[in-house]
Formats: structure tokens, C-alpha cells, sequence
């Protein structure tokens, strides 16, 4: 059975094969029991007088305007439904720290915090984070003066590149937020998410346990 | 990604006309979006609407996690992260905590919801990529039985070789798990019927009808519980092989245990010869306990580059019994 929350049906290349969609389908089964039923079900749920298709608040497809939160400023832009809150930052404010590496969620690259939690902006709608305070890298320093952590990362020469970087810093800032003196082993948790291409990790780690004002608790990789 | 509607109904019932009426020919639901927004990168799918759900609020939902007598509580909308950190389900059933903590990462675990994590779609390669219509996509072949099978199924009759993902699945399977749904026929699913294996539907993994929404899922206490598994990187990656583990105990002797078993079948695999083989076994006596651990296997089948899962799966099986009886693990 084809169902409409498992798409196996909502496949452009079988749509556009058969020209036909599930409603033209559903429609022309319209005796079915499942479908008769469903209608039923949803017309029982609703007030009398009103009509089969209750208060929705629909928007786009094409660019409607969108007001976002980032680094304590309400910003508004234009964005289709379809923009990730990663190309909203980068493409429609000019907000570059956040980086787009795997763009599938797997690498943290893109990384900013949305109402304390840690989140993968790549994979989000920018739609979904209205609303919500956004920090971006962009947003840590105060007052001209950088966070903690980014601090200690510079201090423990935390990276090698730099790319993943603006990544790792949010998830330890994220982290020490929640949890101001972690573990080596909560800090590993914490920063599972974040992937370097590089070795850099035992200094990341040193940088965190220090902007928190943990001793250390490994050495260093020679020459960094 | 192609161009779509976000849509926000004000409640289920408008969701559920959304998905079912006319002014929309594609509708796509949407938990975190974290399954959703991989496909539609990828142009697996082409919805005309996507609509959210997160905002949706059973009767009787309060917070993300609840208890009320002997039943748990889990809104559809609960975070893994809220899961995972859950006071209530870490004492009463910490499988549930500990299988959900263990997947992914934090960033995914702020975002993914309990019924997007049941609902999402396998992680076949072959499937994931468009460039592969196999059978699961309506074409002609699976890639991946003569292909690159390596993280694929050990049970299962085929056609389609996927491991379902979803680590929340076989941890609710052994807590007597109930799914409540909105919109169909019926009010609620137990969780060993929400899947299917591909012999009985290859498109799909789950038996929700079109128009039917997850509300909120309910359980029984399992305080002694667990859950391992075994992955390539074990901070971040899809398990190779895991288990869950619900005991009943006598002292240190097992009077009865409920195994399911996860990344290894189509479907959560439960584990009937290992529960009935564990009764009896004193968890102090391990070769007893490996010998029943042992009978995990039975029946499997590997693919050509799989048969490692063999020897994983009766190690995640015991660990997790002893991560039950909160006896320690080796690493
Ligand atoms: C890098 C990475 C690693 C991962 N590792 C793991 C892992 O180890 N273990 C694991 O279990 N998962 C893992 N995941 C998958 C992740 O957990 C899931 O993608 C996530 O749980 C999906 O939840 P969601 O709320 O975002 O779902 P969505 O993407 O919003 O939805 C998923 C599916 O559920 C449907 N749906 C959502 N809500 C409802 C509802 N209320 N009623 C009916 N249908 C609904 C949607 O239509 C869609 O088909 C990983 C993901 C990534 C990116
Ligand atoms: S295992 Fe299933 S999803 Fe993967 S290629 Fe085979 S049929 Fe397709
Ligand atoms: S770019 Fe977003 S997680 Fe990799
Ligand atoms: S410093 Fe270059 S990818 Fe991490």
C-alpha cells in the first residue's frame, strides 16, 4: 500500500512516467474504502458549515518574505520554502562562518545553535527557525572581544586548515552552555558530530577542557 | 531542491485534510526534516506541499515525555535529544535512552523526532542515490545483492537487502510499544506491526495508511534494560549490528528477557531462540550466557560481504544483556 507519508509514490521519474499523481490516482479509486473512509474521518473532525479543508498556514512555493533571529538581530530576507537556514545565512545575509561541506548533516561544518542546541543548519528549512534566537560564529565575540573557546582554539592551535573549524567552536560553545565543566569523555560526545578531515582532534579537545578552565589532559600532537 | 508549500495546519485534523483533499497532489509530511530534506536534496522526492507536524498537539500531550501509572508516554515530536535525556525513560527504560543517545549526533539528536526517526527510509546506498532505480524505487534490480553489500541485511528472505535504520524501532519492540495514530481507520498500531518485510511491500517499510499521522507512541517500563552497539567509529556512526535487551531477574539468573536486534534485517529483528535460551542463564556464568547469545544467528543468511555481522551480533546481543543487569562491558 502507497502511503502518503512514504513517499515510494512521490517519485518524479514514476510521476512524470505515468502523468499521473497520487490525487489523480486517489481520485480515480474514489470508491476505495481506505479513501471513502479517510475523507469521512476528516470531514467528522470538523465543524459543521466549514468546509473540507480547515485553516492551513501555507506559504511559498515561490519566495515569501521570512524573519530570522541570528545573532540578535531580527533580520528579514526573501526565501522560498525550499532554502535551508544554511543558504539563508550564507547566500541571503552574508553570514559565511557557518560552512557547507557534506550539505547532508554528517559533518557539523555548518553548525550554529538554535535556542541553546547544537544543529546542523545544512538540514534545516530556514522556515523552521523562525522564531528562534540563530547564533552563528559571527555571534560569539562580545563586544570585539572573542568567546572563550575560540580563544583557547587560537591558544592550542585547534585546527589545521580551518574549515571545520567554525563547526567545532559552536559545539563546544554549545556544550560548555550546558554543561560548564565537562569530561573528556562529555566533550568527545559533544563533538562526535564534527568531522575533520585532519588530525587535529587532541588539540580541539585541550582547547575545550581549557576554555573551561580544565587543565589539559593530553598532550599535544608534536610540532603543534 | 525543487520548489514546495510549507505548510503549518493548525491541528491533526487539518493535517490530515491536507494530506487527503484536493488542493495538493504530493503532500509530504514533515517531523525534524533531517530524513525529509536528504531526499529532497537528493531529488528522491518531489513534493508539491511539505507540511510540518512539530507544532501538533495530541489530546493529553503534555511534556515531550511522560508517565502516567505504568504507561510511558513519547509525543511524536520529542526530540531524540529529549529522549535520550529523559529521567523517566533512563530508570524505567533505559534501552529506549541509551539506543536513541547512541545514534547519530548531537546536531541530528536536536532535530530528529521520535516518529520521523520510526518513519525514516533506509540507508541503502543504492536507494539514497537517484542515479540507482532499484527494485525499492520501482525499478527491475536489486544493486545491492551482487554489489556492495556491506553494511546490508544477514535475515530476511529479500528481495530488497536493506537494514531498517532506525535504532528507536527494536527498543520499543521489546517495551510492548504502541504506536497512536490520527486520520485512518484505526486509533493505534502495536510497534511489531508498523513494518513489513519487502517480501510483503517493497516500496515501503511501514503499514501507515495515506492520511495517517503518528501522534504519540506509549510503552511499559523496562527498568532493566539495555542496549550495544557495534560501529566502524564508535562516538558517530550507523551501528554494524546492535541489541537491545529487556530482563526479568532472579538475583544474578535470568527468569525471562526480551532481545531485539537492529541493523542486521529489514525489519527489527526479534530475537524468540535467544529469549528462550537466556531463561535460566546465570549471568555470572558466561559461557552459558555466550552459548545463548550464540543462537542470535540462527537462521541468518549474509551476503557476500556481510558475514562479519555474524560474529558481531552475538557480541552486541550479550553486551546488551549485561548492560541490562548493569554488570560492566568490556570496550
Ligand atoms: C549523519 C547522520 C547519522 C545518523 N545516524 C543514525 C543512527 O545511527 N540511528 C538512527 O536511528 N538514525 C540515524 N540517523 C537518522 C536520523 O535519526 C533520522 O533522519 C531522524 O530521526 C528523522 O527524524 P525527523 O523528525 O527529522 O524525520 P523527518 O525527516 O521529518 O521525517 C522522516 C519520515 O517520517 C515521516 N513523518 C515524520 N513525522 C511524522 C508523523 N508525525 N506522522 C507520520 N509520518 C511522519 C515523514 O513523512 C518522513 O517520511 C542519522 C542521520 C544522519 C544525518
Ligand atoms: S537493498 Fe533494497 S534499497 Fe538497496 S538496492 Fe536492493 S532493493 Fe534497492
Ligand atoms: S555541511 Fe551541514 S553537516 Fe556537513
Ligand atoms: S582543520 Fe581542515 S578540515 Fe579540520
Amino acid at each position: 500500500m502507497v502511503s502518503s507519508n512514504d513517499p515510494g509514490w512521490n517519485n518524479g521519474k514514476d510521476a512524470g512516467k505515468d502523468g499521473v499523481s497520487r490525487r489523480s490516482f486517489m481520485v480515480t479509486l474514489g470508491a476505495s474504502a481506505a479513501a471513502a473512509s479517510l475523507s469521512q474521518a476528516a470531514q467528522a473532525a470538523l465543524p459543521k458549515g466549514q468546509d473540507a479543508q480547515p485553516e492551513s498556514d501555507v506559504r511559498g512555493p515561490g519566495e515569501t518574505s521570512l524573519t530570522l533571529n541570528v545573532n540578535g538581530q531580527s533580520r528579514t530576507i526573501k526565501a522560498e520554502p525550499a532554502t535551508t537556514l544554511l543558504d539563508a545565512l550564507r547566500q541571503k545575509m552574508g553570514l559565511t562562518g557557518p560552512k557547507e561541506i557534506c550539505d547532508r548533516g554528517a559533518c557539523g561544518g555548518c553548525s550554529v545553535i538554535i535556542n541553546g542546541n547544537l544543529v546542523a543548519s545544512c538540514m534545516m528549512l530556514a522556515a523552521d527557525a523562525e522564531g528562534a534566537a540563530i547564533t552563528t560564529i559571527e555571534g560569539l565575540s562580545k563586544d570585539g572581544a572573542l568567546d572563550p573557546v575560540q580563544e583557547s582554539f587560537i591558544r592550542h592551535d585547534a585546527l589545521q586548515c580551518g574549515y571545520c573549524t567554525p563547526g567545532f567552536v559552536m559545539a563546544g560553545r554549545a556544550l560548555l552552555d550546558k554543561k560548564p565543566k565537562p569530561t573528556l569523555a562529555e566533550i568527545k560526545k559533544a563533538l562526535s558530530g564534527n568531522i575533520c578531515r585532519c588530525g587535529t582532534y587532541t588539540n580541539v579537545f585541550n582547547a575545550i577542557l581549557e576554555a573551561s578552565g580544565q587543565p589539559p589532559v593530553m598532550d599535544s600532537a608534536p610540532g603543534a | 531542491m525543487n520548489p514546495f508549500s510549507l505548510a503549518r495546519p493548525k491541528d491533526h485534523a487539518a493535517t490530515h485534510a491536507l494530506l487527503t483533499g484536493r488542493r495538493f497532489s504530493l503532500p509530504l509530511l514533515k517531523g525534524g526534516g533531517m530524513d525529509v530534506v536528504d531526499h529532497l536534496k537528493e531529488g528522491l522526492w518531489k513534493p508539491d506541499v511539505v507540511i510540518d507536524t512539530r507544532h501538533l498537539r495530541a489530546p493529553g500531550a503534555s511534556a515531550p515525555i511522560s508517565k502516567d501509572g505504568q504507561t510511558i508516554r513519547i509525543e511524536a515530536w520529542a526530540t531524540m535529544s529529549e529522549i535520550a535525556a529523559s529521567d523517566i525513560l533512563l530508570k524505567d527504560a533505559p534501552c529506549v535512552a541509551h539506543a536513541v543517545g547512541s545514534a547519530a549526533s548531537p546536531q541530528v539528536r536536536n532535530v530528529g523526532t521520535a516518529a520521523g526517526n520510526l518513519l525514516q527510509r533506509p540507508r541503502c546506498w543504492y536507494y539514497r542515490n537517484e542515479q540507482f532505480q532499484c527494485l525499492k524505487k520501482g525499478g527491475g534490480t536489486c544493486f545491492a545483492f551482487e554489489g556492495e553489500n556491506k553494511f546490508h541485511a544477514i535475515f530476511g528472505e529479500g528481495p530488497c537487502y536493506i537494514v531498517h535504520p532506525s535504532n528507536l524501532a527494536p527498543a520499543l519492540c521489546i517495551t510492548d510499544a504502541v504506536v497512536h495514530l490520527h486520520g485512518g481507520k484505526r486509533a493505534s498500531l502495536p510497534i511489531t506491526d508498523l513494518y513489513h518485510t519487502p517480501d510483503k511491500g517493497i516500496r515501503t517499510e511501514h503499514n501507515l495508511e495515506p492520511g495517517e499521522i503518528v501522534t504519540h507512541i506509549t510503552l511499559s517500563p523496562a527498568p532493566v534494560s539495555g542496549f550495544y552497539a557495534i560501529k566502524e567509529k564508535q562516538s558517530f556512526d550507523w551501528p554494524l549490528a546492535f541489541a537491545c535487551a529487556a530482563l526479568q531477574l532472579d538475583g544474578s539468573t535470568i527468569r525471562s528477557a526480551r532481545v531485539c536486534a537492529g541493523a542486521v534485517a529489514p525489519v527489527p529483528w526479534l530475537l524468540p531462540g535467544v529469549d528462550a535460551a537466556l531463561k535460566g542463564v546465570d549471568l555470572d556464568d558466561d559461557k552459558a550466557l555466550r552459548a545463548a547469545c550464540a543462537k542470535a544467528t540462527e537462521g541468518a543468511r549474509p551476503l557476500s560481504q556481510n558475514a562479519y555481522k555474524l560474529t558481531m551480533l552475538p557480541v552486541a546481543v550479550r553486551r546488551a544483556v549485561l548492560m541490562a543487569a548493569g554488570k560492566k562491558v568490556e570496550a
